[in-house]
């Protein structure tokens, strides 16, 4: 039960992208049409499955404090917590090139949809701020990581996609010349957070 | 090319912000008091700056095949120097800066001048470069800030500016506008500055 309220709760009330806008700029710039929105999307959800409960494993046994008691009791009152963000950044950086080349092996199919878009997540923070996130609201077991993983790259891909959708109406609109493109783009952002507001203060 | 001209156009021309479409998440979630928008433009341009000066002093000897991960970890350096820095100096803050902090690393701004200036640009352009990208991305921050407090707490830096006598609450007239306070407001903000800005500046018009 748990795990379903953690799931629900990342894909709606907390949405990486409408609730913290995380990421916006790649969502902001990919989302012209409903192809590439989808592909950049996918990327995400893959990413998000690998790295958080690596970066869980390593928060939990290696960076905070008292953590590396499995080693040997004399290490616990070692606190490496300061090493976070170099940490995390570095295993998203790599798991990003990994996943890459998995996906270039064994689905090509997958890879040419997903082209360019995989190592541009290496940079994408909603990556790292799903991290920090997770390190901040100290999940307790991996169960736990990974419905929150799933559920907030399955959010950041529904509303990519939505995103999208909307942009290839826009094109018919008579829209002033300086709002065209990005200024509007904003705005719908703006007004789409508003409705994902919605969602807050609804528990499952 | 002359300084002012720099200057110009990268805190206007090309701004980061509203022009390039860099850095935007920690644009809206830090701006709802001008103060951490201050304190966000200030670390921003300082981890710009430097990292912009370290790799560039670097950049004949980074292989280009992994300079992705070695401008990370450059900027990670900077970001962990800003981030303790802040805890020690300015706790409360980087308390309501929460993970906006660490988020500096994946700022594309940041990245997007290593990428474009740094690699390419002797060191002392390069840290210039990065300073006035950082100027032009604490400005739009503190823009909006100034809007978000203004109408959204009725304070500046903290400071009532709004007198106490026109609350509905003191049987005045007037009521805090609790929108400007929620995070899509920011957006919506952001979209207006590129609509005034694309009015007057018509090459920018798509």
């Amino acid at each position: 039960m748990e795990l379903i309220n953690i799931f629900f709760k990342s894909v709606f009330v907390d949405n990486l992208a409408l609730a913290f806008f995380l990421g916006m700029c790649s969502f902001i710039a990919v989302s012209k049409n409903m192809q590439t929105a989808r592909g950049l999307g996918l990327a995400v959800i893959l990413v998000l499955l690998v790295t958080l409960p690596l970066n869980w494993v390593l928060d939990r046994y290696v960076l905070a404090p008292g953590a590396l008691k499995w080693i040997s009791p004399a290490l616990a009152g070692v606190d490496l917590s300061f090493l976070t963000f170099i940490v995390f950044v570095a295993v998203i950086a790599a798991v990003t090139q990994v996943v890459e080349m998995v996906v270039e092996r064994f689905v090509p199919s997958l890879h040419l949809s997903l082209g360019i878009f995989l190592p541009l997540i290496a940079v994408n923070c909603a990556i790292l701020g799903a991290s920090l996130f997770m390190q901040e609201r100290a999940y307790t077991g991996l169960g736990e990581v990974l419905a929150y993983a799933l559920g907030s790259g399955l959010g950041w891909f529904l509303a990519i996609v939505s995103l999208a959708a909307i942009r290839e109406r826009l094109r018919y609109s008579d829209i002033p010349k300086g709002l065209r493109g990005l200024g509007i783009t904003f705005i719908v952002v703006g007004l789409m957070g508003l409705a994902f507001m919605g969602f807050m203060g609804i528990k499952f | 090319m002359n300084f002012k001209e720099t200057i110009r156009k990268s805190v206007l021309g090309s701004n980061p912000v509203t022009v390039l479409v860099l850095g935007i998440c920690s644009a809206l979630a830090v701006t709802v008091h001008m103060k951490e928008a201050l304190i966000m433009g200030l670390a921003v341009t300082l981890v710009s700056a430097l990292s912009n000066l370290v790799i560039s002093l670097m950049r004949k000897t980074i292989p280009s095949r992994i300079r992705i991960i070695v401008e990370l970890l450059v900027i990670s350096f900077f970001v962990i120097l800003a981030d303790q820095l802040l805890k020690a100096y300015a706790y409360p803050e980087s308390k309501t800066l929460s993970v906006y902090v660490g988020l500096i690393i994946t700022n594309c701004i940041i990245m997007g001048r290593l990428e474009s200036c740094a690699l390419s640009h002797k060191p002392a352009e390069a840290l210039a470069d990065g300073f006035l990208n950082g100027i032009g991305y604490a400005l739009v921050l503190i823009v909006v800030a100034f809007f978000r407090e203004f109408f959204g707490c009725g304070t500046l830096f903290g400071v009532q500016i709004i007198p106490q006598g026109w609350y509905f609450a003191n049987g005045g007239f007037y009521e805090n506008n609790g929108l400007f306070i929620l995070p899509p407001m920011a957006l919506i903000l952001i979209g207006c500055i590129v609509w005034l800005q694309r009015t007057f500046d018509k090459d920018l018009q798509e």
